[in-house]
């Protein structure tokens, strides 16, 4: 199989300036998507992963925000280059996005078919009538029932779910390239959580979209991501397949994640967790960001960053402790996943 | 949408018998009489006034008639103005204070809103700054300051408008300005907090990610959001402009109806007093009613609410 570079970010940096000084909030990201592929980038909570995927979007707010350096390159071009009014030509037609919180994406006053529409009319320049049958035809795709009664109805007239499911309708209406999922369930049910995560495996599969997953759910990211990408403090400290990452990771981190995941079989109640806080990103470390979390971390942890290793065609870690020189450290026996372990 | 407004219209008439009855009630608290020269006439002189204008009659039964009258439109005869009705100078003098009202409320409201989007939309920018400036020395200065420094300036000094009077449209220029100030500052502290907080929405990232223009993005999405909470202040802030045209009336020698109210009330004239109130409470609510309907046409979750 022949694989497509659609995106690829190139030592992605970017900064807020705030009253107690700047927040280096992504320090050198690396990443590449394939076609067709979907691709999770996991972390805690101030790890980096939204503003990431907002520098992808153009959303970043400037200022506070800053991209300091980096390309994003989307099919060859780099999307930092475009003008502003390029860019809205990119966004919602070959990038668009799916937001966190479906109760609040949708404009209360505007009914759900208008806001489809609007974006139809603005890239492809169809008339209304067209423009309206393809919300139609969206919101049927996205398993919204009657949506020819649906399409004039307002936002507070849904539930939850099924305002992702117009959220996803609005991101999809133009058919893109790739599709940003920014936490796309974490204010759902968990019953919805799966229905929601059922039809974008099923976009995918019709469309051949190209997903960025961006969540703290490994759950979420077993069951829709082909790859993985750990981000931790404004880095990407470990990259590889799904089966990779869950099964042969190397970060000490990533080992803590799937650690903390909680476990059907486990014989103990406790969840476990990683002790610590993450690093405070206006005083970026000099070193591994983890070296004050970890159990391993040694001397050079502390003040240089190590060089990412390929342990696989498709792995990569930064860590010290794939160094030839390290002591050799085996992964603890929590991280199994689901009942395998 | 039908139910809501007909709930909205019980309400006003039910409001309306409340301020009528209140004040009906508190006039008959009000010290001394009604005649100019009471404390001159004899005891006799006064009953066989208070018997020409129902005066004698116990309470309830002049507030029945009063109501009954009211019904057929005579709000009763003026006791300062021999023989005028009231209706007939309410209705000379009142259309005077709401053409003047409106043109206030227009002129601040477009001025108001411009000045919140700017402000909202180019925030911690000079623009807002400005803007901000503006809006707050339109609400701590009273309005008859400015109207004083109008007059001084563009009448007196470059006399491009007249002083006073109420002639042709070019007099309604000073007036409905110095009145306006102070809805321009209100409407437009209110717009701009409206903005900002709209524009951190999390709608407007999903309109901004569909790569819509920030004009489109302003328009569609912003403004009509944003005005939801500005309209319902829009009612009772033109109440208050026509209510509180008293003083730019006496400044620019206009015939409103805000100089009579007070020279109704020292001179104990019941009947004007009643008939004053009347219209303006009815103004004011009639208001409250209109904003409530305009509120549900635009915001689809209160029609709803009310209208299923």
């Amino acid at each position: 199989m022949t694989v497509e570079k659609i995106l690829e970010l190139k030592n992605l940096q970017v900064s807020f300036e705030t009253f107690g000084g700047e927040v280096q909030a992504v320090r050198g990201v690396d990443l590449t998507l394939h076609k067709g592929e979907t691709l999770a980038i996991v972390g805690e909570s101030g790890s980096g992963k939204s503003v990431t995927s907002k520098a992808i979007m153009g959303l970043i707010e400037s200022p506070p925000g800053r991209i300091k350096n980096g390309e994003i390159l989307f099919e060859g071009n780099n999307l930092l280059k475009y003008s502003k009014h390029q860019i809205q030509k990119v966004r919602g037609k070959d990038i668009s996005m799916i937001f966190q919180d479906p109760m609040t994406a949708l404009n209360p006053t505007m009914k759900i078919g208008s806001q489809i529409m609007e974006g139809l009319i603005k890239h492809q320049e169809i008339s209304k009538h067209d423009a309206r049958k393809r919300a139609i035809e969206l919101l049927a795709l996205v398993g919204i029932p009657n949506p020819d009664k649906r399409v004039d109805e307002f936002p507070h007239q849904f539930s939850g779910g099924m305002r992702q499911r117009v959220v996803i309708a609005i991101a999809l209406a133009c058919n893109p390239k790739i599709l940003i999922a920014d936490e796309p369930t974490t204010a759902l049910d968990v019953t919805i959580q799966a229905q929601i995560l059922d039809l974008m495996r099923d976009i995918q599969e019709k469309m051949g979209t190209s997903i960025i997953l961006i969540t703290h759910d490994l759950g979420v990211v077993a069951n829709l991501a082909q790859r993985v990408a750990v981000m931790y403090g404004g880095k990407i400290i470990e990259t590889g397949t799904l089966d990779e990452i869950f099964y042969k990771p190397k970060h000490p981190y990533t080992w803590g994640l799937l650690s903390s995941m909680p476990k059907l079989h486990a014989k103990t109640d406790k969840l476990l967790a990683i002790p610590g806080t993450p690093p405070d990103l206006r005083k970026p470390p000099k070193g591994c960001p983890f070296a004050p979390r970890c159990p391993y971390a040694m001397d050079v942890c502390i003040d240089h960053m190590p060089q990412y290793t390929a342990s696989s065609g498709s792995q990569k870690t930064a860590c010290w402790l794939l160094d030839e020189r390290a002591p050799k450290v085996d992964p603890p026996s929590t991280i199994g996943v689901g009942g395998e372990a | 949408m039908i139910r809501y407004t007909f709930e909205r219209l019980c309400y006003m008439v039910v409001t309306f018998f409340v301020i009528v009855t209140l004040t009906f009630l508190s006039m008959q608290l009000l010290p001394g009489t009604p005649y100019r020269n009471a404390a001159k006439m004899t005891k006799e002189q006064i009953a066989v006034l208070n018997e020409t204008y129902g005066l004698n009659q116990p309470v309830p039964i002049q507030f029945v008639k009063y109501i009954t009258n009211m019904f057929h439109g005579n709000l009763g005869y003026s006791f300062q103005y021999d023989g005028r009705s009231v209706t007939q100078i309410l209705s000379e003098k009142f259309p005077i204070s709401i053409e003047l009202g409106i043109e206030a409320i227009i002129i601040g409201v477009v001025i108001g809103l411009l000045l919140g989007i700017i402000a909202g939309i180019k925030r911690n920018t000079i623009w807002d700054y400005t803007s901000m400036i503006i809006a707050v020395l339109g609400i701590s200065i009273p309005s008859f300051i400015f109207a004083a420094l109008l007059q001084y300036w563009f009448a007196v000094k470059y006399q491009i408008f007249p002083v006073a009077y109420w002639d042709g449209p070019i007099n309604r220029i000073l007036p409905a300005f110095s009145l306006s100030t102070i809805v321009i500052a209100t409407v437009g502290r209110f717009m701009r907090t409206e903005m900002v907080e709209v524009l951190q929405s999390d709608y407007i990232t999903t309109a901004e990610a569909k790569g819509l223009t920030t004009m489109q993005v302003i328009f569609k999405h912003s403004i009509r959001n944003a005005l939801i909470p500005v309209i319902t202040i829009l009612g009772p802030l033109f109440v208050n402009i026509i209510t509180g045209s008293l003083v730019i009336e006496k400044i620019f020698a206009i015939p409103g109806i805000g100089e009579q109210f007070v020279t109704s009330i020292y001179t104990n004239d019941y009947p004007m007093i009643m008939g004053t109130t009347i219209i303006y409470s009815s103004m004011f609510i009639f208001i409250v009613f209109i904003v409530d309907v305009l509120y549900g046409v635009i915001d689809p979750r209160i029609r709803l609410a009310g209208g299923k």
